[in-house]
């Protein structure tokens, strides 16, 4: 009975009950929100890679190796000579070897060069590999193969012809040499959706006639020629390995670290991937706390009208306490009815959260890359929806103890 | 009532004092005073809702003012039916849920209402109100249905003591005849005492008694 009467006198109220309700459950929204996307980006940086042992590159930092050979952000800062890489590749701990060659882009998207044993060795999403959604492998020089999202973006279908332009902001186009799609990757939700592949020797053949970063002045080699021509590479950007023992990755780590012709990084994607979460752990902290102060500020708000309805429901406290209700049950009764709204507040958030997660996911992932799952709430999230609860429940104790103090004051016949 | 002293927390400017008051059983009496006489403070003190700093006050053979807190409330849900002047029910409940409210804090009371619902269509009847009334909401009834409402959540489960704050000053003389007529015929029936305060004198033919507050209150100060 208390509980339809506490229902009955929140709908009396529907106005600006609702506008808290609606309050909290954005707040809700938002901090679940945030915990989504942060568990989401998480989820898809760690299953972006998978299977691979070791990243190799030019020395510079662990996280940088991992963002611009894994996930196509930021520049290798310097190369690993193709010496180095075979030195590396015939060590007898090497399983298997995939090297990437990157700096050029078509469009929006990163152009990489590498081997077609790319194909079988990248893995993602715990041990998943690549398909094709349509086409096939590498094959001819001119080749390539597209990611899904180049695909959709760009509307290429395989047969299309695609130039690739030199460098990354460049206006400079490797016209003179026209690549045609051969395959296009099946969706991953991995940068390898936003990027073109070609190989390693068409990286080589199209920058024949470049020198230092620009063409040779009135040099066009015919491509009739360029097909004949060694393309074997001086150079490549980083390298994927595989070993053929778990046990061997230090040796080989610490051996490539202390590789003596050339300054070379060899990390292990996992650990690079903790350093990374580790920098922007603090943004992270720093959004959770924003997102957290949301909900506060809306318990507030709550709190505050609570507060600011108890002088016009005096005499409905005094019709209570004259029935024979203590005024500890008026306490409860406005405990309750906090309590009550936060639950419709968390509710109704879960509710906007799913609507917005199912309107932005297919934004987020073509935008991003991160993929985010639409799922029951789970244990973690149970237990911040309990917890928005039982501080709306604490937050109402200030108007509740007014109350409870107002009715003690009051008596029972209160004059308005 | 014997030697009852009373002063309202914070406000040492107003004070009442009591030397003797008795309602018999059964009895109507009729208090009449002004605005600020200490009619309010009267009524709280015997219905326990504030406690008195000195005296003796018996309903129904306990000493209220030796109770506790939590006792006196318990005691005031069990003993006394309480009808206010006007915003007498919780408008957004049911009117069903109004005639219950005091059978929720009451146990006894509950036992001797049997079965609620069939008590307070009972008494609904018997104060001419349709049956249908009770699943309506109580703020979408006339103010004359609603005083009679708050009768039936005074009478349900036969308190030995009915206390009324000036219930007719909102209704038009017709309605307050009819409503008297009825809230009497229900109190007597139940074998309730009735205590009403008032400013209206014309009231007084009805009841057992009239006194005036201030031949059984000194008062000091005036009441808010």
């Amino acid at each position: 009975m208390i509980l339809r009467l506490a229902i009955g006198s929140l709908l009396a109220r529907a106005l600006t009950v609702g506008m808290t309700v609606l309050a909290i459950a954005l707040s809700v929204a938002l901090f679940l929100g945030v915990e989504k996307v942060r568990t989401g980006a998480r989820a898809s940086f760690a299953d972006t890679i998978s299977g691979t042992d070791l990243i190799v590159g030019a020395r510079s930092g662990s996280v940088q190796l991992l963002l611009y050979s894994v996930f196509r952000i930021g520049n290798a800062t310097n190369n690993v000579t193709w010496e180095s890489y075979q030195d590396i590749a015939t060590r007898p701990e090497v399983d298997w070897i995939v090297p990437i060659s990157l700096g050029d882009s078509h469009r929006q998207f990163r152009v990489m060069g590498t081997t077609p044993e790319f194909f079988d060795r990248y893995k993602y999403r715990g041990g998943r590999a690549l398909t094709f959604a349509a086409g096939h492998s590498l094959g001819d020089l001119y080749d390539t193969v597209i990611g899904a999202d180049v695909a959709d973006t760009l509307g290429y279908a395989v047969g299309d012809p695609i130039v690739v332009s030199h460098g990354l902001a460049s206006f400079t186009a490797h016209s003179d040499q026209p690549f045609r799609v051969a395959g296009i990757v099946a969706k991953t939700g991995t940068p390898v959706d936003r990027t073109v592949i070609v190989s390693l020797e068409a990286i080589e053949a199209i920058h024949v006639d470049w020198q230092s970063g620009a063409q040779i002045p009135g040099k066009t080699t015919p491509v009739d020629v360029i097909r004949t021509m060694d393309l074997t590479p001086t150079a490549i950007s980083a390298a994927l390995v595989g070993v053929k023992s778990r046990l061997q990755v230090f040796k080989l780590q610490r051996w490539i670290n202390e590789y003596p012709e050339e300054p070379l990084l060899a990390v292990l994607p996992g650990v690079a991937l903790q350093e990374l979460w580790q920098i922007v752990g603090i943004a992270e902290k720093a959004l959770i706390g924003v997102s957290a102060m949301v909900v506060v500020t809306a318990l507030l708000g709550m709190m505050a009208m609570i507060l600011s309805s108890l002088g016009e429901r005096r005499r409905e406290m005094a019709v209570w306490r004259a029935m024979g209700a203590r005024p500890a049950t008026i306490l409860s009764l406005l405990v309750l009815e906090a309590a009550l709204m936060a639950a419709a507040g968390a509710v109704l958030g879960v509710a906007l959260l799913y609507a917005g997660l199912a309107l932005a996911r297919p934004w987020v992932d073509a935008t991003f890359g991160i993929w985010l799952p639409i799922e029951p709430p789970d244990v973690r999230e149970l237990w911040v929806l309990a917890g928005v609860i039982a501080a709306a429940a604490l937050a109402s104790l200030v108007p509740a103890i007014r109350a409870y103090r107002m009715s003690l004051a009051d008596g029972m016949m209160v004059r308005i | 009532m014997t030697e009852v002293r009373f002063r309202w927390p914070g406000r040492a400017s107003f004070a009442i004092d009591v030397p003797a008051f008795r309602l018999e059983q059964g009895e109507s009496v009729l208090l009449l005073g002004e605005s600020g006489s200490g009619k309010s403070t009267l009524l709280s003190l015997t219905c326990g809702i504030v406690a008195a700093q000195a005296g003796r006050i018996m309903v129904a053979g306990t000493d209220i003012a030796s109770l506790r807190t939590g006792a006196r409330d318990r005691f005031r849900a069990e003993q006394i039916g309480v009808i206010f002047q006007q915003f007498n029910l919780l408008p957004y409940a049911r009117v069903l849920d109004n005639i219950l409210l005091p059978l929720r804090f009451a146990p006894v009371r509950r036992a001797r209402a049997g079965d609620g619902h069939a008590e307070a269509e009972k008494l609904c009847e018997s104060l001419g109100l349709p049956a249908r009334v009770l699943s309506s909401a109580a703020g979408r009834l006339s103010v004359g249905q609603q005083q009679r409402v708050a009768v039936a959540r005074a009478l349900i489960g036969r308190p030995p003591l009915i206390v009324a704050d000036e219930p007719t000053s909102a209704l038009d003389a017709a309605t307050q005849d009819s409503f008297l007529h009825l809230l009497f015929a229900q109190v007597r029936e139940a074998g309730s005492s009735l205590l009403m305060v008032s400013h209206d004198e014309r009231l007084g033919s009805r009841f057992d008694r009239v006194i005036h507050l201030e031949s059984v209150v000194n008062t000091q100060g005036a009441d808010a």
